[in-house]
Parts: structure tokens; C-alpha cells; sequence
């Protein structure tokens, strides 16, 4: 447990900067689907680039891991209609309520009960998920 | 101490957010958020309806940490460090979404008509607030992971299927900010 207390340093210290950096506000997202502002692409995409070369150090073994380990990032999971339909439905929620996985929780300090609503329907629609995962295609 | 109180400029959030990656790896773990949706419903007691939700959830307790510091993070942005929440957005934004009924658009991070308690009392609201959640968690989970996990760790370390998912995101958020929002205020 007191090994893992820099996950909660670092939950805290990027819960600060999606705030500051109005990556958790409705309206950012708004116009990052309407393509009326740079904000969000220049966050999103900034993020990836840095976050590519940080990549390309962990593979090439340059970074290791806290404990002297290898970094390799877990693959994900192949196949084109999960990906892709699954994509569009979190697109769907995410351009509606402005929330995405790691803000739901962040957005719980500023707007409590709203937040708390939308993080309620995000467990059921991930119960629904494990009900029928061995149903869906992928 | 002013830079703590004004709002970050892209340039800025883009890096801090790789930094957070690169830390989450550093120590151990594959950066990612949506996962925490299965372990919340794990410990909710989900394995006693289905085998999927059958996980030692103790072995993910860095990500449940990682979870309580987002939600502690938020409690001391929304009380101390963002004391001017107006967004300077775009005019075409502000006059689309006045058009559509919002009201002080951008004098804040979230719109009241969809965040206030007003709103999530009434059926509306409290609908629309529920299923885009139940969206983002069904979706998140089908697709494999969300902004951080496929967006961010995904395209970067050059996954396909991250490509894939993120074209996905966009189709969804277009067809929500072009059609259902008009459609809905």
C-alpha cells in the first residue's frame, strides 16, 4: 500500500493540470468536435507527440522502470468492430456529457452530483459490458 | 504564484499530461483510466452476477490510489487553483450554443443546463447525465480503453487499434455536438 501512495501524488498532480489546462471543461470538448479551436487538439496532440519519444526511450530500453524492469506497454486488444463501434458509443457519451474516463473524477470536486450521475452510468454501462462481452463481436 | 492561478495554455497541459504518462509507467503500471469502471464494479460485488467481473481487484489497488488522488486533485483545483473559471472560447462557440438556448456560455467550466443540481432533479437532465454515462462506460470498455489509455498511451506507443478507437471517438463526439446536442436544447 505505502509503495503505491505515488499513484495518489500523481492522481492528484494530473487531476491539477487536466483542470488547468480546461481539459476537463464541457465546453473545450464542445468545440474540439465542432473544430472551432485549436485548445484541445494542441493538448491531445502535444500529449502524443512528447509521449511518442517517451515511447521510442522505453523501447529501446533507455528508461527502465522504477524497478530496473523493461517498459513495454501492454498491446490492445485487436479487432475492428470493438474497436471502432465501441469508439463511437464512448464518442457519443463523451461529446454529450463532456466527461471522459480520468475527468469523470476530477469533475467530482467542481460539479459533485452531476459528475456523480455520470459516473453511476458509466459503472452500469460497464457491468451491461461484462454481461454481454462474450456475445459481442469484435 | 500567479502561474498556479491562470489558466494553462495548451502547450503547457500537452507536456504535463506526457509527464504523467511517463511517471504512471515509470512506476510500474500501463497509464490508462477506464479500467477503474470493472474494478469499481468488482468491488461493487459484479462477480456475484458475472465470471467477467471475477478479479482480484487488490492488484489494481495503485490504479483505485491513482483514482482517489484524481478526485482529491479536483477538490483542491475546484476550491483553490481555478479562482476565474471563464474559458475564452471562440465566438462562433458562443453564439452557436447561445442560439441553442445556453445561457453565460464560457463564464465557467460547465454549462448549467447540463451541470446543476436543477438540472440533475429533473428527468432531462438526470437522463441525460445517466446514459452519456452509461455511454462513455459500455463504450470505453467495448473499445478497450478511453482518451488516456487508447488516445493518449495507444497512438503513442503506434497501436492500430488505438487509431481505430479514436477515429471512433470522433464519429461519436461529432454526431453528439452536431446532431443530438441541437436536438436536445
Amino acid at each position: 500500500m505505502m509503495k503505491n501512495i505515488k499513484f495518489l501524488l500523481l492522481g492528484i498532480f494530473f487531476a491539477i493540470v487536466l483542470s488547468k489546462s480546461q481539459a476537463i471543461s464541457w465546453y473545450r470538448f464542445y468545440e474540439m468536435f465542432t473544430f472551432q479551436s485549436f485548445h484541445m487538439f494542441g493538448i491531445i496532440g502535444g500529449a502524443v507527440v512528447i509521449s511518442a519519444i517517451i515511447m521510442q526511450l522505453f523501447k529501446s530500453g533507455k528508461i527502465k522502470d522504477i524497478n530496473g524492469n523493461k517498459i513495454v506497454p501492454k498491446p490492445k486488444k485487436k479487432g475492428f468492430i470493438s474497436t471502432i463501434f465501441g469508439g463511437t458509443l464512448f464518442g457519443l457519451g463523451w461529446g454529450i456529457s463532456g466527461a471522459c474516463a480520468a475527468p469523470v473524477f476530477v469533475i467530482l470536486g467542481f460539479k459533485f452530483l452531476p459528475a456523480l450521475l455520470i459516473l453511476v452510468g458509466a459503472l452500469i454501462g460497464a457491468f451491461i459490458y461484462g454481461l454481454i462481452a462474450k456475445k459481442l463481436p469484435n | 504564484m500567479d502561474f498556479l492561478l491562470e489558466p494553462w495554455p495548451w502547450f503547457i497541459g500537452g507536456p504535463l499530461i506526457a509527464l504523467s504518462l511517463f511517471l504512471y509507467f515509470y512506476f510500474g503500471q500501463n497509464f490508462g483510466a477506464s479500467t477503474n469502471f470493472e474494478t469499481l464494479c468488482t468491488i461493487a460485488g459484479a462477480g456475484k452476477v458475472s465470471d467477467y467481473f471475477k478479479k482480484d481487484w487488490k492488484q489494481r489497488d495503485f490504479a483505485l490510489l491513482f483514482v482517489l488522488g484524481l478526485i482529491i486533485g479536483g477538490f483542491i483545483s475546484a476550491c483553490y487553483l481555478v479562482p476565474n473559471p471563464a474559458i475564452e472560447l471562440n465566438l462562433t462557440t458562443v453564439q452557436e450554443l447561445t442560439d441553442l438556448g445556453f445561457t453565460n456560455v464560457g463564464e465557467s467550466y460547465f454549462p448549467a443546463e447540463i451541470f446543476s443540481e436543477d438540472v440533475v432533479f429533473s428527468l432531462k437532465g438526470f437522463l441525460i447525465l445517466l446514459l452519456s454515462g452509461v455511454l462513455i462506460g459500455f463504450g470505453t470498455r467495448y473499445a478497450g480503453g478511453c482518451t488516456s489509455g487508447h488516445a493518449i498511451t495507444g497512438l503513442s506507443s503506434l497501436q492500430l487499434p488505438s487509431l481505430l478507437a479514436v477515429i471512433g471517438f470522433f464519429i461519436g463526439g461529432i454526431i453528439a455536438t452536431w446532431l443530438i446536442i441541437p436536438i436536445l436544447f
